[in-house]
């Protein structure tokens, strides 16, 4: 199939699901799950055939490494609002094709967790895919006011999606995540118009933008705001208090896609956006921005080490995990960029098994209480082998992707030999004592010691969820131990933004 | 053929992990008792390739120096981790002396250790779990010890650190074993992080993670700078191997970091067995007998695995004097040992680039494989019999048995050469390696350490014949029930005895061919004569004592003697309270300490600045909804008051 044909199928599929489901009836649940399974099912199968066909051209094309005009393949643009010169610009690199990937296998995971929904099941479904539109939307667009559209697109339906089908203080929770989201969106608005108008190209174009040397007193004051913009959607210190409200009132699906999915776009923006487009800014601030997501890195590990319920401490996890992201970033060497986004794809899948377990060992306890629990290993010995498989993920056991991922980051981050940056990765790599310490406590209550007798009639997981579980357990232990092929991609689509930072 | 056979060297570690594989995933319907044959036809296999490995690198590498003079094989180097253009890691089999010796021995002791747990486990709900844990620890160990490079190695390394937290916590339903298995993780975690950040250290400056590379001069000339961090000069090659070395240090369980070792007794007795004698524990002395020349480039390090290693084997010997539980006692001893392998490690010399002309003597690294050697074997067999006694009488506690000797006689004699071995008695196999390494210390000059490990030789001997006496002399001190022996059990414990009666006659083997690589020596093996009789007194000392004290089953002499101390018995008993300052440090500092305010903080400070602004949006937004209330008048006043303002601002 022709690439950008099959890029725009992509993003137009879960919109299309979204339209099916609509003629359905309200009470034809199982309709409604079912296109959305199947619907979902050929657009993993359609980026499978993608990532083929990509990892053909890019293997074939060893020129498309070295100069940073070709970064994008299967690219198409045509004008779409000519007044403004806002283009219909797609394309994709490596970076962008596995996290597609990583959305399809999330997204499919989801659906099959959140089996069990009943209430209001169409409105959920189409919510849900509104959602995933956005957030391939935003992995394929090079223009970036479509980029920009989508992400909108892809962060606007989480407020209705936590706030009617969530739990706890969802209301609270989804007003304080979409709050907080819009205003790091309203910072990413200001940078695009202000690369818009200063460029002198009046253009969205992200590799026209890339050729241009913005004055070093722009970039001063524009990467932040980039920058954090994203950022907040990667839950950067001091901007992450959305997130663990926000997790803990999400539904199962909502949660997988948000700190699988939807997290990692903060960090995808900070990347194509901020670094690519202002690397000269990048430098100027990047010993600010290493400080703040160390902090980010040990104080989410610190705080999950107090927290009482399952999805805080997942979702404090994530901050810790999430910080390891910009970490690899913040720390300018290839190898931390390529650590980075590593630890993106790494950590969303960890992320979507563990709040995926979470969601159904809670559908069976009936509550999130890590003291209350205790000895689930008798009764579902599959959850519960699955979930501390997930905790060893987290704690980066090797040969399950969150070694390659982090071993990347630190050993990336140790390369800048700047004093800051050694005493920070030091610090970073200790934090990982603190994330044993965690993950430990947590799943050593959880699964082991004697059951008590309310918990000793509970099933264990049933094959429609062990279905998930499965999937994602072998994309972590497969990342893990031959991450290969995924290195040799993410290395042809770092290169180009690696030697943009340094010219 | 011994090609054939290098080529295909990973089928050690496969069969192993085929058998993790296959039971834990159980494609086909397999009832624990075929899970466990299955197992053992597994791990058979290993053993028997490795030794097959073992005699091929015997016949071709060893056999021609000509042709293999560094006397290492790289048997396959696949590139597995690209980090950049220029560092890459590799997963790949490195044959030398010690890997080699160390495939022999865990294969061996797994095999045996398998066939032991048919019988030790039997009717266990979990004994299909069991075997698959057991094989997938096999497979983590001997990939660590064939590891061509550093990185695999810590691959391999976290990997025995994550199968020793589930064998340890076992029986998951047992609180204490639960809070052992993470206890081990975690301290052993805690010093794998600096191990870490060791090889990333070494790794950037040398951009490789080839031991051949690192353990070159070049790459200590290279690290051997000096850089002041703030005031406090620092070398970075010392600074570098002790962080390496803090793996080593943690896995090892050396002083301060061995408050998980006795712990991880809660797992099953075979489970600890294993831990002890082959896997887990001796990766720390096998990591710094891998990098020892790197670290032999540093006098610092290697002053520190040395005073580590000695302090340790003194402390953890006068521990054990005192435990009644029969697997503390025994781990206490492992403990010891392990002190003396490192100090053994610790006093060695080589010359290196940077210190040229240095004295020569690397006696310590071949008498410290060799204890490695001897001592996987008879602790390995005290374990197992301390398993079987357990398993016999139900109890943990030297106190409670007694007598065992006529109820066990095959257990009896077997373990007799087990402590005979590692009192250290003439002509078992712990004298000679224990021999080996005090003649090392003497040697190279260390007087103190030498004395320490006569003084510890003597304790050793105390201890271990307080353990056998109690448990087997004397009267039965309660009562016991059904007490037989086990034959898969017996089977293993017998076969034990073998290599713990014979090893001695492999000292000239280890101390001419296990040697430090790259470097050809000549051992200096002039005995003075005094120092085995010293030793040999020593060790004839601490069983006399141990007799006059628990002989015939008799407390009462020990116990006016505890009585007459019972201050320092006391503080000794308790480990010297090295837990309660964890315990300290963890929860009231890092809980209470960091964790607690740090939770506060962001809920009140940085969550409560969110809300804020929040608030203060309402707020304003109340207050400008203020304005918009409807009435006509109120906003054409506003205009017009607007309008006459810009006439005068507007010019």
């Amino acid at each position: 199939m022709n690439g950008p044909f099959l890029l725009t199928t992509i993003w137009i599929m879960p919109f299309a699901i979204a339209l099916a489901s609509l003629p359905v009836r309200h009470d034809n649940h199982r309709l409604i799950k079912m296109i959305s399974l199947v619907g979902n099912l050929i657009n993993f199968i359609l980026i499978v055939v993608l990532t083929l066909q990509f990892i053909d051209v890019a293997g074939a094309d060893p020129a498309a490494t070295t100069s940073s005009s070709s970064l994008f393949h299967f690219a198409y643009k045509t004008s779409w609002f000519k007044i403004m010169n806002i283009e219909y610009n797609i394309g994709v690199d490596a970076i962008s094709v596995l996290m597609m990937l990583l959305t399809s296998i999330v997204i499919f995971c989801g659906i099959l967790a959140s089996w069990n929904i009943n209430k209001q099941v169409k409105e959920f479904f189409i919510l849900l895919n509104v959602l995933v539109a956005g957030v391939y939307g935003v992995f394929v667009s090079l223009d970036l006011f479509t980029l920009f559209l989508f992400y909108e697109i892809a962060v606007l339906p989480m407020y209705l999606l936590i706030g009617l089908w969530g739990t706890g203080r969802k209301k609270y929770a989804a007003m304080k995540l979409t709050l907080m989201l819009v205003a790091g969106s309203a910072f990413i608005l200001t940078g695009i118009l202000a690369l818009y108008f200063e460029s002198g190209l009046s253009t969205f174009d992200l590799n026209l933008l890339s050729q241009v040397r913005f004055a070093d007193s722009f970039q001063y004051w524009a990467f932040p705001i980039i920058f954090l913009g994203f950022g907040v959607l990667g839950a950067i210190f001091p901007f992450h208090t959305w997130s663990p409200d926000g997790h803990a009132s999400a539904p199962t699906a909502v949660s997988m896609l948000h700190a699988g999915v939807l997290m990692k776009l903060g960090g995808y923006g900070c990347l194509r956006v901020g670094m690519y487009l202002l690397p000269e800014g990048a430098h100027m601030w990047m010993s600010f921005f290493l400080v703040l997501v160390t902090i980010n890195v040990l104080y989410g590990a610190f705080a999950a080490i107090r927290q009482t319920d399952l999805k805080y401490i997942t979702a404090y996890s994530s901050v810790s995990h999430c910080g390891l992201v910009l970490f690899g970033f913040t720390a300018m060497t290839f190898t931390g960029l390529k650590g980075g986004v590593l630890q993106m794809i790494s950590h969303g899948l960890m992320t979507a098994l563990f709040f995926c377990l979470i969601g159904m060992i809670y559908g069976r306890t009936h509550t999130r209480t890590v003291s209350e629990m205790g000895g689930l290993m008798k009764v579902m010995p599959f959850l519960s082998v699955a979930f501390v498989i997930a905790g060893f993920a987290g704690l980066g056991l090797p040969s399950l992707s969150g070694f390659v991922a982090e071993v990347n980051v630190f050993v990336g981050s140790f390369a800048n030999p700047a004093t800051i940056n050694r005493v920070c990765t030091v610090l970073a790599i200790l934090s990982i004592v603190v994330t044993a310490v965690y993950l430990l406590r947590t799943v050593n209550t959880v699964v082991n010691g004697p059951v008590s007798q309310k918990f000793a009639m509970l099933s264990d997981a049933a094959t429609l969820e062990k279905i998930p579980v499965t999937i994602l357990l072998f994309c972590l232990f497969g990342m893990g131990i031959l991450p290969g092929w995924i290195i040799n991609l993410v290395n042809n689509a770092v290169n180009p933004i690696f030697n943009n930072l340094m010219r | 053929m011994a090609d054939l056979l290098f080529t295909h060297s990973y089928l050690i570690l496969l069969f192993p992990l085929l058998s993790f594989v296959t039971i834990s995933l159980r494609p086909v319907q397999l009832s624990p008792k075929m899970a466990g044959r299955f197992a053992i036809g597994c791990q058979g296999l290993s053993m028997l390739y490795g030794l097959a490995v073992a005699a091929a690198y015997w016949q071709t590498v060893i056999g021609q120096p000509q042709l293999y003079p560094a006397r290492s094989l790289v048997c396959f180097d696949l590139a597995w981790l690209n980090f950049s253009p220029t560092l890459t890691a590799n997963m790949g089999i490195f044959l030398d002396p010690i890997s080699v010796m160390m495939i022999v021995v865990i294969s061996i002791i797994s095999f045996l250790v398998n066939i032991y747990s048919v019988g030790y486990m039997k009717d266990d709900p979990g004994f299909a779990r069991f075997f698959a844990l057991m094989a997938l620890f096999s497979f983590s160990m001997l990939g660590l010890v064939i590891s061509s490079n550093i990185l695999q190695m810590f691959v391999f390394w976290e990997l025995v650190g994550m199968s020793s937290y589930a064998l340890i916590g076992f029986w998951y339903q047992k609180p204490s074993a639960v809070a052992a298995s993470k206890k081990a993780f975690v301290v052993t975690r805690f010093a794998d992080t600096f191990f870490l950040i060791g090889i990333i250290v070494v790794s950037f400056y040398t951009q490789s993670f080839d031991f051949q590379t690192l353990n070159s001069p070049e790459t200590a000339a290279l690290l051997d700078h000096t850089f002041m961090l703030g005031i406090v000069p620092i070398n970075l090659l010392t600074l570098a191997t002790i962080l390496i070395f803090t793996g080593g240090w943690g896995k090892s369980a050396m002083f301060p970091l061995h408050i998980w070792l006795p712990d991880a007794m809660e797992g099953p007795t075979p489970v600890s067995s294993i831990i002890h004698s082959a896997t887990m524990v001796v990766a720390g002395v096998f990591l710094t007998a891998r990098m020892f020349p790197l670290f032999a480039a540093s006098e610092v390090t290697l002053a520190v695995v040395q005073f580590v290693g000695a302090f340790t084997a003194l402390f953890a010997a006068i521990i054990a004097i005192t435990q009644k539980d029969i697997k503390r006692i025994l781990a206490f001893s492992t403990l010891s040992q392990l002190g003396y392998m490192l100090f053994s490690l610790g006093v060695a010399k080589m010359v290196t680039g940077i210190h040229p002309g240095a004295e020569i003597n690397p006696l310590g690294y071949s008498a410290a494989m060799y204890h490695v050697f001897t001592h996987a074997f008879f602790k390995c067999m005290l374990f197992l019999g301390a398993g079987a006694i357990i398993h016999a009488v139900h109890s943990n506690d030297i106190m409670d048995m007694g007598g065992l000797r006529r109820l066990m006689p095959k257990t009896y004699w077997s373990l007799l050469t087990a402590c005979l071995a590692i009192g250290g008695i003439f002509p078992f196999s712990g004298f000679w390696s224990k021999d080996a390494i005090l003649l090392a210390a003497l040697q190279s000059g260390h007087y103190i350490v030498c004395a320490v490990g006569l003084a510890t030789g003597g304790l050793t001997a105390f201890y271990i014949f307080r353990f056998f006496f109690l448990t087997f002399h004397g009267r039965a001190r309660s009562k016991f029930h059904d007490v037989r022996e086990n034959s898969w059990m017996t089977f293993s414990i017998m076969a034990l005895t073998i290599p713990t009666v014979t090893a001695g006659m492999l000292e000239h083997l280890f101390v001419s061919e296990v040697t430090v690589p790259g470097l050809a020596y000549t051992p200096n093996f002039s005995h003075p004569l005094w120092l085995p009789t010293l030793a040999s007194l020593a060790g004839i000392a601490g069983i006399s004592l141990a007799w006059t004290f628990y002989g015939r089953g008799r407390t009462e002499a020990a116990e006016r003697c505890r009585l007459r101390i019972a201050p320092v018995y006391q503080v000794i008993y308790n480990k010297f309270y090295i837990d309660e300052v964890y315990l300290f440090i963890t929860h009231k500092i890092i809980f209470h300490g960091i964790a607690a305010p740090i939770k506060w903080l962001d809920r009140h400070i940085v969550d409560g600045a969110m809300n804020l602004i929040g608030e203060f949006l309402q707020q304003g937004g109340k207050a400008v909804r203020l304005l918009q209330n409807g009435q006509l008048q109120l906003y054409l006043g506003v205009t017009t008051l607007g309008f006459i303002a810009l006439l005068f601002l507007g010019r």
